[in-house]
């Protein structure tokens, strides 16, 4: 669980026969270790770490500078609320205090069963449809309270599973060619 | 920064004045004479333009514009301007940002009065912040490991802990964690900052977040008095200032001396003098673990000796030790033992050092050739834990691509990742692989079209690239030092006489491991050598003009003492500061030896395990507590200063053996310190020209390598915010800048009549013993910080076990596994050790750390290691 399973430590092996330097694998490393488990445990930084000749304290001080890097556990469910100017003209303090009262928890908290973790957010570029909340990175504009607790209902239910998936970070190194298309190896999926 | 001579002018202020090209705007302001403010630069780290603290106005394509000047190079006709009002409201608002999270507990903090926060706020900063918000708050102090505190609050991010520990260090176990308002600086989860560097962390904070325990509320700045020193932790040799409050030592502070230690220390170093304190201090004289005056001890001891010389001979007496002593102890000791008592068995190093001939024959090379040549050839030990200064030195000459590096050791080391080409060889067989790559002949096949075997365990083409180089490389230096307590030193000096033979341009460093021990052998305190490198037969005449009387023939070496008292043939042992039981390679040896009816005499500053076992202790000073000068390895002599008073009733070593000589009826004519340094001065041609007086001339302050060779010395200038603290006291303030008398001219002090030792290579004929299928061939290497002769000195870094260490080969091949215990069967008869699996260690062989604390289940090395053996083979078996 903590560390890479056999089929991704093959991911990061390739990842890193993609770069000059192993340590430039670093950040997408992270991506994979944090698409794996939702986070990034102690125990993957290390593993991370020893996979690129890096010392543990490096690789966490450069994914703790990313607020999408999780260094602490999250829940399952990753709700964000952005309050820059749209949102926030459309509400979205307002609706982030709801959403505390519904998930009993403070922003930057994790509800007791390990399901939600709330957190504040940045621009994510939905200003078209303020408030924009986003749910492990999948949008879910124009919401007032009721449609959260919507949301909130669906997500415990079951019912979003196929669009929401569980610890589902977008992991950027799904994509193909890229690099290896500018060595000549290029292939595509 | 650059090693460019173009030379050109810039403008400072409206001054013209002359700059180097590739100098860095800051170095060039400092040179000139004009300070500018600063947080993150240091001047032994690359910049980083963090703080912005240094902002000074310079010309460029569109006129005059704020720029680093700790990040950006001078070039020709630049004007820099460092007072206007520009620059000004910079500096102004650059603090009032620094300060804007800054908690300002001053009168609480240990920085508040050296802190170059502090200090230049005052000096350039705004009188008020316009900052009425709450400032950030964290959980005071946090521990990145058992000796260094953090606290977050005070920290102005200017990185200088975090890239020492990456850049010079080497141990990157801290780093800048999240962003923005919530940076910090922190250790990985559990991981502690370990590093044998961490003090430095603490040194070059310019503010105080990171403290160190030790002196952690210990003391205030102005209370503070401190004389310049050398540290005596290791042969290094490193420059420092020692500090004491109330007559109590306590902080040292590394001084940027350029040849040497370029402002750092290692922790062992830096916080050496909580050994001063240490309760296992001796301080009054003890018979038979009794108190008694100094009188009846110095009664006692004169007596057995007197009774010794008038039965057996002077030969029946014995001295062993003199590494800790300083330059004019050791000078009096040798006279006292040659002259008073008549005997030549003289012997600083216990078993665990260098052949006399190798420190003081071969042809030398300090630590800047090292770092400077083309290549640097290390045979033996794990350098960062010999000499950790040392390694700093060499791994920046390393990774800056002036040198290349070529190790042959038996296992892995510190150095190995920085290396060209490292050679792991089969323990013991080190002179084999050196014979492979110094000799003029190629490897061979032995049959036409046959492969060629490796060569004492290395890989036959690893050995051509390393050959290859060398034989490109005439003029290399090579870094000689035992690599384990395991192997006879024979080995190591049939190494050096292969190497000598066949390149006659090679340079040597001879790695020591304890402080004095070549300004020991200096002075002639081993069997066959006198004063100023010169054996008794080329010396005797010399000598016995001025010392009246010098011993006939060539005495016992260490080793053969212990063998004679354990025979019960020596009839008294003086231990000059030493420790056979803990130190001598064969403990059995050491131990019946201390356990004979021979009378034990100890000289020691701690009560060690043969203090404890002598008949009489007497308490010596020791660092800190004397002055004097010390020789590092490189034969570099540099001046040690007295800062506090010694404990109890210590007495100077050099002052005990004056006693004992006129109560013997001999007059050494010593009646001072100075009288020493004038005999030795006078009539040693090594020390010629190194009058007492020559230590206050600013232009030696980095020390003199003997023999002299009249180069001149590089002045010296310290950057009092790169290490705050060396420079705010009032008494014995260290200069920080040179005056100009930096070309005191030294003659060389060579006089025809006197010759001096010279290292003659032998046709070796080791045999050393093919290891059996059965047998694992032993390695016992020294770490830094070992269960040494005193109460160790504060350290971040865990004690490891005493126990072996296997590959898991040989752990499966007698069926065990970490933690099992097994019976350990050598030439000194059957043990029970744990073991533990590594595999870095190659098949066929075991590791055990010598001298480190064995408990319950360990084993000590020494307990292994027989005597006059060439390797120790074991061999295990499952209980």
């Amino acid at each position: 669980m903590a560390r890479f399973t056999t089929e991704n430590l093959e991911k990061a092996s390739e990842i890193i026969s993609l770069y000059p330097e192993p340590r430039s694998a670093l950040i997408p490393l992270c991506h994979l270790a944090q698409a794996q488990d939702g986070w990034l445990t102690p125990e993957a930084i290390g593993q991370i770490a020893d996979l690129i000749g890096l010392s543990p304290a490096e690789v966490k001080g450069t994914a703790s500078f990313y607020d999408m890097f999780h260094t602490e556990q999250v829940g399952e469910y990753l709700v964000g609320v952005c309050t820059n100017i749209s949102c926030m003209l459309g509400g979205a303090y307002e609706l982030l205090e709801h959403c505390e009262d519904r998930l009993g928890i403070r922003c930057g908290q994790t509800t007791k069963d390990g399901k939600f973790t709330l957190e504040e957010m940045e621009c994510m570029a939905g200003c078209d449809g303020p408030p924009c909340v986003t749910v492990n990175y999948r949008y879910f504009l124009g919401l007032d309270n009721s449609k959260f607790d919507q949301l909130v209902d669906d997500l415990e239910s079951g019912r979003l599973d196929e669009e929401v998936p569980k610890h589902g970070t977008v992991f950027r190194n799904a994509r193909q060619g890229g690099l290896r298309a500018n060595k000549g190896e290029g292939q595509t999926k | 920064m650059s090693d460019s001579s173009e030379k050109f002018n810039i403008s400072i202020d409206g001054i013209e004045c002359e700059a180097n090209a590739g100098e860095l705007i800051i170095t060039a302001c400092d040179n000139a004479g004009v300070h500018i403010p600063r947080f993150c630069y240091h001047p032994r780290m690359k910049p980083v333009g963090m703080c912005r603290m240094c902002l000074v106005e310079v010309s460029g394509p569109r006129g005059m514009s704020l720029a680093p000047s700790c990040y950006l190079q001078v070039a020709p006709g630049m004007e820099i301007v460092t007072d206007s009002e520009k620059v000004k409201k910079a500096q102004d608002g650059v603090l009032e940002f620094l300060l804007i999270n800054h908690p300002l507990d001053c009168p609480v903090c240990d920085k508040g009065g050296e802190c170059p926060l502090q200090d230049q706020t005052l000096a350039y900063g705004p009188g008020e912040s316009r900052f009425v918000e709450s400032k950030r708050h964290w959980a005071k102090p946090i521990p990145l490991s058992d000796l260094i505190l953090l606290d977050r609050e005070r920290c102005i991010q200017c990185g200088r802990c975090i890239r020492f520990a990456e850049e010079i260090a080497g141990d990157p176990m801290i780093d800048f964690m999240s962003r923005g308002e919530t940076i910090e600086v922190n250790i990985f989860e559990e991981n502690k900052f370990t590093s044998y560097y961490s003090g430095n962390t603490v040194q070059i904070c310019p503010v105080g977040a990171l403290t160190a325990t030790p002196y952690r509320f210990a003391s205030r700045p102005w209370d503070l008095e401190q004389v310049e020193s050398t540290c005596m932790s290791c042969a290094n040799g490193c420059r420092m200032v020692v500090q004491s409050s109330q007559d109590k030592l306590i902080r040292n502070l590394g001084i940027d001396s350029d040849p040497v230690n370029q402002s750092w220390l290692c922790d062992k170093g830096r916080f050496g003098f909580t050994a001063n304190q240490s309760d296992l201090r001796v301080t009054v004289p003890l018979a038979s673990n009794e108190e008694v005056s100094w009188k009846s001890a110095i009664d006692f001891v004169a007596d057995a000796i007197k009774q010794a010389v008038d039965s057996t001979g002077p030969e029946s007496v014995a001295i062993i030790g003199g590494s800790r002593l300083t330059n004019e102890d050791a000078y009096c000791w040798s006279k006292f033992a040659r002259s008073v008592i008549g005997t030549d068995s003289v012997d600083a190093q216990l078993g665990d050092g260098l052949a006399p001939e190798l420190v003081l024959g071969l042809p030398k090379a300090t630590i800047d050739q090292a770092c400077k040549a083309p290549l640097v050839v290390l045979v033996g030990p794990d350098i960062r834990e010999e000499a950790p200064i040392l390694f700093l030195r060499l791994k920046d000459a390393a990774t800056n691509g002036q040198t290349k590096l070529i190790e042959v050791t038996p296992n892995a080391t510190s150095l190995s990742k920085y290396a060209t080409q490292s050679l792991f060889h089969r323990p013991g067989e080190q002179h084999v692989v050196i014979s492979a790559l110094v000799s003029p002949q190629e490897l061979k096949p032995p049959t036409q079209g046959a492969p060629i075997q490796p060569v004492a365990g290395v890989d036959v083409d690893d050995i051509t690239l390393a050959r290859k180089l060398i034989q490109e490389n005439k003029d290399a230096v090579f870094i000689v030092g035992r690599p384990s307590m395991a192997d006879s030193e024979e080995i190591l000096t049939e190494s050096v006489s292969q190497v000598v033979a066949n390149m006659s341009e090679a340079k040597f460093l001879t790695l020591l491991r304890r402080a004095n021990t070549h300004g020991a052998l200096d002075s002639g305190l081993a069997p066959g050598c006198l004063p100023g490198r010169t054996t008794l037969d080329l010396g005797k005449e010399h000598f016995t003009k001025i010392w009246g009387k010098v011993p006939a023939t060539k005495g016992s070496s260490c080793t053969e003492i212990l063998q004679k008292a354990s025979r019960s043939e020596l009839k008294v042992l003086i231990l000059l500061g030493a420790d056979p039981i803990k130190d001598f390679p064969s403990k059995k040896l050491a131990l019946s030896a201390i356990n004979s009816d021979t009378k034990i005499v100890s000289i020691t500053a701690h009560m060690n395990d043969s203090a404890k076992l002598s008949d009489v202790v007497l308490p010596a000073t020791m660092f800190g507590e004397k002055a004097g000068t010390t020789t590092n390895f490189e034969g570099r002599v540099s001046s040690l200063g007295k800062k506090v008073t010694a404990p109890g009733q210590s007495w100077d070593d050099w002052a005990i053996a004056v006693t004992l000589a006129m109560r013997l009826g001999g007059d050494l004519g010593f009646n001072s310190l100075e009288d020493i340094s004038e005999e030795m001065e006078k009539y040693v041609p090594l020390y010629r020209n190194l009058k007492p007086h020559i230590w206050e001339s600013s232009a030696q302050k980095d020390g003199i390598v003997l023999p002299i060779t009249g180069e001149s010395v590089k002045p010296r200038w310290i950057d009092p915010i790169a290490t705050p603290g060396i420079s705010s006291l009032t008494h014995h303030r260290v200069a920080l800048r040179d005056s100009n008398d930096n070309t005191l001219e030294l003659d060389t002090g060579k006089t025809s009549e006197f010759q001096v030792l010279r290292f003659e290579p032998h046709q070796g004929d080791l045999k050393i013993p093919t290891l059996d299928a059965y047998s694992l061939r032993l390695m016992a290497p020294r770490r830094l910080y070992d269960a040494g002769t005193h109460d160790g000195p504060a350290s971040a870094t865990e004690e490891l076990p005493s126990i072996l260490n296997l590959n898991h080969y040989d752990l499966d091949r007698i069926g065990a596994s970490t933690g099992d215990r097994v019976k350990v069967v050598s030439s000194t008869g059957e043990h029970v050790s744990k073991v533990a699996l590594d595999d870095s260690i190659a098949k066929g062989t075991a590791l055990i750390w010598f001298n480190l604390k064995a408990n319950g289940d360990e084993i000590g090395a020494s307990d292994l290691i027989g005597v006059g053996e060439l390797v120790t083979d074991i061999r295990l078996e499952a209980i």
